[in-house]
C-alpha cells in the first residue's frame, strides 16, 4: 500500500461488465474457484472461518433478540437483517478502523462489528435517542433512514480523504430500493468525476418493503454503475467469503487511488421490512423457502464440517471441530444476549431537557426561551404524581 | 479602521477570500464557481488564488452538492456551498432539512455541520422563472439551521465570515439585485456575531422591519415619510433565524406600531411569525395591529409583472399609513363588516 496517487488509472478491474454472480462457497458449502476473488482469500484459515461463523451467529442472535424485544414492547420498531448476515459480516470484516462507514438503518450487524454496544441499538430503536453510538468513536456515521441519502455523505467524506492524502476509504451501505433514488445516482456521478476512495455496497435483498427489485431495475443493479464509469461486481451476498473478497478488492482499489467501486451483494431479507410489516401480503412462502436453503451460516458450517481435518486447532490450542465451532458461536451469542438483557433492565429514558440539547452548537436565545418556558410549565407539576401519558 | 468603497458582490468575495485564507478546512463548492467565478462572479478569482481543491466546480446536481458537503463536514471540513439561484435550491431540500440541519442533533453533538449555504435570492432583476424567489421561510421553519441576509456591503462581508466561522449550518441569503450597490467596507473589521439586528434609521412613530433587499427600500421609504412628518424606526434584521426580538420589542414599545416588509409570499412567511411574536410580547404597547407588506401568495410572476409583486417604496408607505391609521388604500373596506366563513360544502357565502 503505497502513497495515494490520484492520477493512477483504475487497475486490477476488468473493463467489461460482469453480469454473472461471483460465488466462492456454494450453498452446499463447496469451495468454488473464482479467478477474481481467490487472490483476496489466500489468508483464509479454518480459525478465520470459525470467527466469521461466530460473528454471523452473534448478529443473528442480536437481530432475533431485538425482534423479540419489539414484540415485548421494549422497542418501538426493529428492522430485521435475518438472512443478510454474510453481506454485513463479510463486508465489515474487510474494513479497517480508519475507514468510515455510512450505513442505512438495517446495518445493525455492521454496527456491531464497528464496536457499537448492542444496548446502543436498543436505545436507538426504543426511541430513547437518535444517537445509538458516537460516530467519532466508531467511524460509523449516524444511521440513515432517508433512502440513499448517505451515499452522498460517503462520497463527500471520500472527497475529504482524498484532499487529506489519507489511505482510508469510505463505504456506503444501501439497498436495492435506494438505487432508484436520485441521491445514489448523483453520488456515483460525483464519485466518478472526483475519482474518490469510496465503495458503494448495495445489499440487494430483493424487496423494498413490498416492491420487488424488478420494479427498481430491469437489469442487474451491478450493470448500472458501469455507465457512470464505476466498475461493479455482483457477488453472492449469502457467501461470506465472496463478500469479504469483493470488499477487500474494492477497498484496496480505493486505497491505491483507483477510485470508486460498486458491489451488488445479492441476498434476501428473510424477515419483514420492519416489525411493522407483513411480508405474507406480497411474497410467496416458496420464495422464502428457496432462500432458506441458501442460508449464509449453514453454508459456512457445511464447509467447515467437510473440511476440518481433526488436526485443526483453535486460537487456544483446542481441537477445532464443527461441534466446537458451533458451541463457541452459541456461547458468544448467549453472552451478548445476556449482557443485552441485563443492560436493558438498567436503561433510563432521557428527561425533557434532552429535547433541547444539541439542536445548535452555539447559543440560541429563542430556543433557550422555549426551553425555559417549558421548564416553568413542567415545574407546576412538581410534587405531583403524574399518570403515564398525561404529557 | 480603513474602510474602502466597493460593491456588495465584491464585499462578499472579500469575505470568502478571508475565510479561505484563515482556515484551510474551508472549501467552496458549487456550479460554475471555479473557472467562471460564478454566474454572479462572487467567487471570481478565488479558484486561481486558492486552487481547484479549495474552490470546486461541481456536477450540476444540487442534492449532490449538499450531500457531499455533509460528508466533507463529517470529515472535519467547513464547506461553503453556492446554490446558483434561489429556485434551484429545492433539489437539495432533503439534504438541507433532513441532513445538514439534523445531523448535530441526531448525533447528540458528536458531528457538527458547519456548512454555509449561499443563495442569491429575491427578485427585481427581470429574470426567467425560478430565478427570483424568496425561500427563506422554509429554512427559518427548520430547526437546526440559522438564516441570515445582509443588506449592505459591510454586512455582506461581516455575515459571510461569521456564517463560515459558525459551528452551526447557516443559510446565507444574498440580495442579488443589490450586488452592484456600492458602500464602504472595512476589511479589517473583527469577526462580528450574526445574531444582533440593527436600527438603521431612527424614528418614533412606526417600527419598520425588513431584511436583505428591502432594507434599502425601507430606508428610502423612511426618507420619503420624513418629508410628511412621519418618523420611522427602520430595523435591519440581519439574522432571520433566530430573530433578535429584543431589538424589535424595544422599538415597538416606543412606537406602538409595527410594519414588516418582505418579498416572499405572505402566508406562513417570516412577517407572520414576527407579527405574532411581537403581538405576544408587546401586546400592551401596540396601538394598532401589526401590518405586513409582502409579495402575494402567487408563484413569482413573469418579469414584466414583478414590480407589482415586490413591495416598493409606495406599497411600504401605504402599509405605514395603515399602521398609523392614516388614509390608505384599504379605507374603503369596512373592518366591522360581518365575517364570511365558508359554507359547509366549501362554497363561499354570497
Amino acid at each position: 500500500m503505497g502513497t495515494v496517487s490520484l492520477n493512477t488509472p483504475p487497475t486490477g478491474m476488468p473493463h467489461v461488465p460482469e453480469p454473472d454472480l461471483h460465488q466462492v462457497l456454494t450453498p452446499e458449502g463447496h469451495r468454488r474457484p473464482d479467478h477474481d476473488l481467490d487472490p483476496w482469500l489466500e489468508d483464509v484459515t479454518a480459525t478465520m472461518l470459525a470467527g466469521l461463523h461466530r460473528d454471523m451467529t452473534v448478529i443473528r442472535r442480536l437481530d432475533t433478540e431485538c425482534t423479540h424485544l419489539q414484540r415485548q414492547g421494549e422497542l418501538a420498531l426493529w428492522p430485521p437483517l435475518l438472512g443478510q448476515e454474510a453481506s454485513q459480516v463479510g463486508s465489515a470484516a474487510a474494513l479497517q478502523r480508519e475507514d468510515y462507514v455510512f450505513p442505512s438503518y438495517r446495518e445493525n450487524g455492521v454496527a456491531y462489528l464497528r464496536g457499537v454496544d448492542p444496548l446502543g441499538l436498543v436505545r436507538l430503536w426504543r426511541g430513547s435517542t437518535y444517537a445509538g453510538w458516537n460516530p467519532a468513536e466508531t467511524n460509523l456515521a449516524a444511521q440513515q433512514i432517508i433512502i440513499g441519502a448517505q451515499s452522498l455523505h460517503a462520497v463527500g467524506y471520500a472527497m475529504g480523504l482524498r484532499r487529506d492524502h489519507s489511505e482510508a476509504a469510505a463505504i456506503s451501505y444501501f439497498g436495492d430500493g435506494a438505487t432508484s433514488q436520485g441521491d445514489v445516482n448523483e453520488a456515483m456521478v460525483f464519485a466518478a468525476s472526483y475519482h474518490v476512495p469510496v465503495v458503494f455496497f448495495c445489499q440487494n435483498n430483493h424487496w423494498a418493503i413490498s416492491e420487488p427489485v424488478t420494479l427498481q431495475a430491469k437489469r442487474h443493479i451491478a450493470d448500472r454503475p458501469w455507465g457512470f464509469g464505476i466498475p461493479a461486481m455482483r457477488v453472492d451476498g449469502n457467501d461470506v467469503l465472496a463478500v469479504l473478497a469483493a470488499t477487500r478488492r474494492a477497498l484496496e482499489r480505493a486505497r491505491n487511488g483507483g477510485g470508486p467501486t460498486f458491489i451488488e451483494a445479492v441476498t434476501y431479507r428473510m424477515g419483514p421490512h420492519t416489525t411493522a410489516d407483513d411480508p405474507t401480503r406480497y411474497r410467496s412462502k416458496d420464495e422464502v423457502e428457496a432462500w432458506r436453503a441458501k442460508d449464509p451460516i449453514d453454508r459456512v458450517e457445511a464447509h467447515l464440517a467437510a473440511t476440518l481435518t481433526g488436526s485443526d486447532r483453535d486460537a487456544r490450542g483446542g481441537a477445532l471441530t464443527i461441534e466446537a465451532v458451533r458451541e463457541a458461536s452459541a456461547a458468544a451469542a448467549d453472552e451478548m444476549a445476556a449482557a443485552l438483557r441485563t443492560g436493558l433492565a438498567g436503561l433510563v429514558d432521557p428527561g425533557p431537557e434532552a429535547l433541547f440539547e444539541h439542536v445548535y452548537a452555539e447559543p440560541h436565545h429563542e430556543l433557550a426561551r422555549q426551553r425555559e418556558h417549558y421548564r416553568l410549565y413542567l415545574a407546576q407539576f412538581d410534587g405531583e404524581q403524574l399518570e403515564a401519558g398525561t404529557r | 479602521m480603513s474602510a474602502q468603497e466597493t460593491t456588495f458582490g465584491k464585499a462578499i468575495t472579500a469575505g470568502l477570500r478571508a475565510a479561505l485564507a484563515e482556515d484551510e478546512k474551508v472549501v467552496l463548492m458549487g456550479e460554475d464557481i471555479g473557472t467562471l467565478g460564478g454566474v454572479f462572479r462572487i467567487t471570481d478569482g478565488l479558484m486561481q488564488e486558492f486552487g481547484p481543491d479549495r474552490v470546486v466546480d461541481t456536477p450540476l446536481a444540487e442534492s449532490g452538492i449538499m450531500g457531499t458537503a455533509v460528508g466533507l463536514a463529517y470529515r472535519g471540513y467547513r464547506p461553503v456551498v453556492e446554490i446558483q439561484f434561489d429556485g434551484f435550491v429545492y433539489p437539495s431540500f432533503d439534504q438541507i432539512v433532513s441532513q445538514v440541519a439534523k445531523t448535530y442533533y441526531r448525533t447528540r453533538g458528536a458531528v457538527p455541520m458547519p456548512v454555509t449555504i449561499r443563495i442569491p435570492f429575491g427578485g427585481g432583476i427581470g429574470s426567467p422563472e425560478h430565478h427570483s424567489e424568496s425561500p427563506e421561510a422554509y429554512f427559518v421553519h427548520t430547526a437546526g439551521l440559522r438564516v441570515v441576509s445582509p443588506s449592505t456591503p459591510q454586512e455582506g462581508y461581516d455575515l459571510i465570515r461569521a456564517a463560515i466561522a459558525s459551528n452551526d449550518p447557516v443559510v446565507y441569503l444574498e440580495p442579488k439585485r443589490r450586488y452592484h450597490d456600492r458602500g464602504p467596507v472595512d476589511l479589517s473589521a473583527p469577526l462580528r456575531p450574526m445574531g444582533p439586528a440593527a436600527v438603521v434609521a431612527e424614528g418614533t412613530d412606526v417600527t419598520l422591519v425588513a431584511y436583505g433587499p428591502l432594507v434599502k427600500t425601507c430606508l428610502q421609504a423612511a426618507d420619503a415619510a420624513a418629508a410628511d412628518g412621519i418618523s420611522i424606526d427602520v430595523i435591519d434584521l440581519r439574522s432571520l433565524s433566530p430573530v433578535d426580538y429584543g431589538l424589535i420589542e424595544a422599538s415597538v414599545r416606543r412606537t406602538g406600531r409595527l410594519v414588516i416588509a418582505h418579498e416572499a409570499s405572505r402566508t406562513g412567511g417570516l412577517g407572520a411569525e414576527i407579527a405574532a411574536t411581537v403581538t405576544e410580547r408587546c401586546f400592551h404597547w401596540l396601538e394598532h395591529a401589526p401590518v405586513r407588506v409582502t409579495g402575494f401568495d402567487i408563484p413569482y410572476p413573469p418579469a414584466k409583472l414583478e414590480h407589482h409583486h415586490v413591495p416598493d417604496l409606495d406599497r411600504i408607505l401605504d402599509g405605514v399609513d395603515r399602521a398609523l391609521g392614516r388614509p390608505n388604500s384599504l379605507d374603503s373596506i369596512d373592518p366591522f363588516a360581518p365575517p364570511t366563513p365558508l359554507a359547509a360544502d366549501g362554497t363561499e357565502r354570497g
